[in-house]
């Protein structure tokens, strides 16, 4: 019997394991399927980590390995290159390494931390030929920057989210031109400083409105027809335009990596992708509790940091067999919110509920219900879709409060 | 003048108003933070950035490396072109300094290398 058991090595996992380890559980074991802690940061070697954790701005990397430090020198057990290939609903993780084959441990406690990976597919549905030059952004970035290969020479970017944008600067400081970056919203989802300094910097076009309609090339991939898109996102023909390249790179957003969550049983959000879960990021199956991309796609790994020791911590009660739930107040939200998590509030303690809108709004209140009465409204001059929202309740806020409706309300 | 630009000192990205005559800088308005005005006046007066890149190992590995201060945004490919043509000798902590003073800053790892 293991106390926690903690699935992926990467910010969440090493976040989360620290944080239970501070809270008294030091029976941990951390299985992370590559052969170094880190996970996606190792290969994120740009800045712009760690402003709200250390104070300073650090690249992945760095951010990467201030936590696999902590976690060495706590003397948490790590089992490197170790694949986790199902977790029963009694808490039984079964993995396998070369070392020890296939073998099964017992936990009391799970935290799930797989992250996340790329949504491709839909992307795809593009006209012509399949053509060699196309690679999802995250690959593109492993390439360049851990095996040090530079896909192409020309580029066309489909999607601006933030590892399109950091790609686009990465791909140009290595040699390679970027001729466009196309997103199909009129707004990117991409941080503005990004926008900046990926794309302004270097005079590189971003295309809000268009796509990709057509591929062009037998082997390799010769060029792309873009086109705008009307309010049904909808090519318009009357806006066709070809463009050479030999690369197109996709970065079309992310997906939590919920497989093993399933075969657990656990509860899912159609909106997130990931578990519905308490203020502690205890999903719907007791003892088993998820956090970071996994849960849901985060902007920011300082975030993932913070959510992964509410987990961590969440984790170590349970452990310790500290129940204070005393309540099931569900979290619903008007669709111009997307979702909040957590879900559900267990227990009427301070809780930060963090949420995420469908477009962008100018001069709105973030308003809290109970019912008709207002609990809490927040002031935003500005909200997006690419930017989490955080809303903190007071314990008195919840007193006898059955359920909570989160509204968007616009400014007249 | 006015000139509007975007904050990149932080992932909140405020939308900074600058009020120019001629080089001069009469006031910066937008920014949340001092950091905001800091960025606004260097931007306006003298662009650098931090250059984030990766250099080769003497074992054909790539160690991430960036330089420890902004560098003058006119520089960061020269500054490429030199660290493109450097090996990095084994084994490497993270912040061991790469090359020294390169227009003004260092050239330092941001992850480990074992031999
Ligand atoms: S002004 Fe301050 S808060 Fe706003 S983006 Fe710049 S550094 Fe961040």
């Amino acid at each position: 019997m293991t106390d926690l058991v903690i699935i992926g090595g990467g910010p969440a996992g090493m976040s989360a394991a620290i944080s239970a380890y501070e809270n008294g559980i030091k029976d941990i074991v951390i299985l992370e399927r590559d052969d170094e802690l880190g996970g996606i940061l190792r290969q994120c070697i740009h800045n712009g980590f760690g402003l709200h954790k250390f104070k300073e701005e650090l690249t992945g990397p760095e951010y990467a390995h201030r936590y696999a430090k902590k976690v060495r020198d706590l003397g948490i057990n790590v089992k490197l290159n170790t694949m986790v290939l199902d977790i029963t609903k009694d808490k039984r993780v079964i993995a396998t390494n070369s070392q020890e084959g296939v073998f099964e441990i017992q936990a009391r406690a799970i935290i799930l931390a797989m992250g996340c990976r790329e949504r491709a597919k839909g992307a795809l549905n593009i006209a012509g030929s399949r053509p060699s030059g196309i690679y999802s952004a995250g690959t593109a970035q492993k390439l360049v920057n851990v095996k040090g290969y530079l896909p192409g020479k020309e580029i066309v970017i489909l999607g601006s989210g933030d590892i399109g944008l950091i790609m686009a600067r990465r791909m140009t400081l290595e040699g390679a031109c970027v001729k466009a970056v196309c997103e199909l919203m009129p707004y990117s989802s991409g941080l503005a400083r990004n926008i900046e300094q990926c794309l302004n910097d270097f005079n590189i076009p971003l295309r809000l409105s268009h796509t990709v309609v057509e591929l062009h090339g037998r082997e390799r991939l010769e060029g792309v027809t873009i086109a705008r898109v009307d309010e049904n996102r909808r090519p318009i023909k009357e806006s066709y335009e070809f463009i050479p390249c030999d690369t197109l790179l996709l970065s079309c957003g992310l997906i939590p990596e919920n497989e093993l969550t399933k075969g657990i049983g656990a509860e899912l959000s159609s909106v997130t992708n990931g578990s519905v879960v308490d203020q502690n990021r205890e999903t719907t199956v007791s003892g088993v509790f998820s956090c970071g991309n996994v849960l849901h796609v985060h902007d920011l790994v300082d975030y993932v940091s913070e959510e992964a020791e509410i987990a961590g911590k969440g984790a170590s009660e349970y452990i310790k067999g500290i129940n204070k739930k005393g309540a099931s107040i569900g979290i619903t939200v008007d669709g111009k919110i997307r979702y909040t998590v957590p879900q559900i509030i267990t227990e009427k303690k301070d809780v930060t509920v963090y949420l995420r809108v469908n477009n962008v709004y100018k001069n709105v209140k973030i308003n809290v219900y109970d019912k008709d009465r207002l609990v809490l409204s927040k002031k935003k001059l500005k909200v997006a879709p690419a930017e989490m929202e955080a809303v903190k309740l007071s314990a008195s806020m919840l007193e006898g409060v059955e359920s909570l409706k989160f509204v968007l309300e616009e400014e007249k | 003048m006015n000139r509007t630009l975007t904050c990149i000192a932080c992932p909140l990205g405020c939308t900074l108003s600058v009020e120019l005559e001629g080089k001069d800088i009469i006031s910066v308005s937008g920014n949340t933070c001092p950091r905001g005005k800091e960025y606004a006046i260097s931007e306006c007066t003298h662009p650098v950035r931090t250059l984030t890149t990766t250099m080769r190992c003497e074992n054909g590995e790539l160690v991430s490396v960036k330089t420890s201060k902004p560098i003058p945004k006119e520089r960061v490919f020269d500054a490429l072109a030199v660290i493109n043509k450097t090996v990095a000798r084994l084994p490497i902590a993270v912040g061991d300094v790469l090359i020294s003073d390169l227009f003004g800053s260092d050239v330092v790892a941001t992850m480990e290398k074992r031999k």
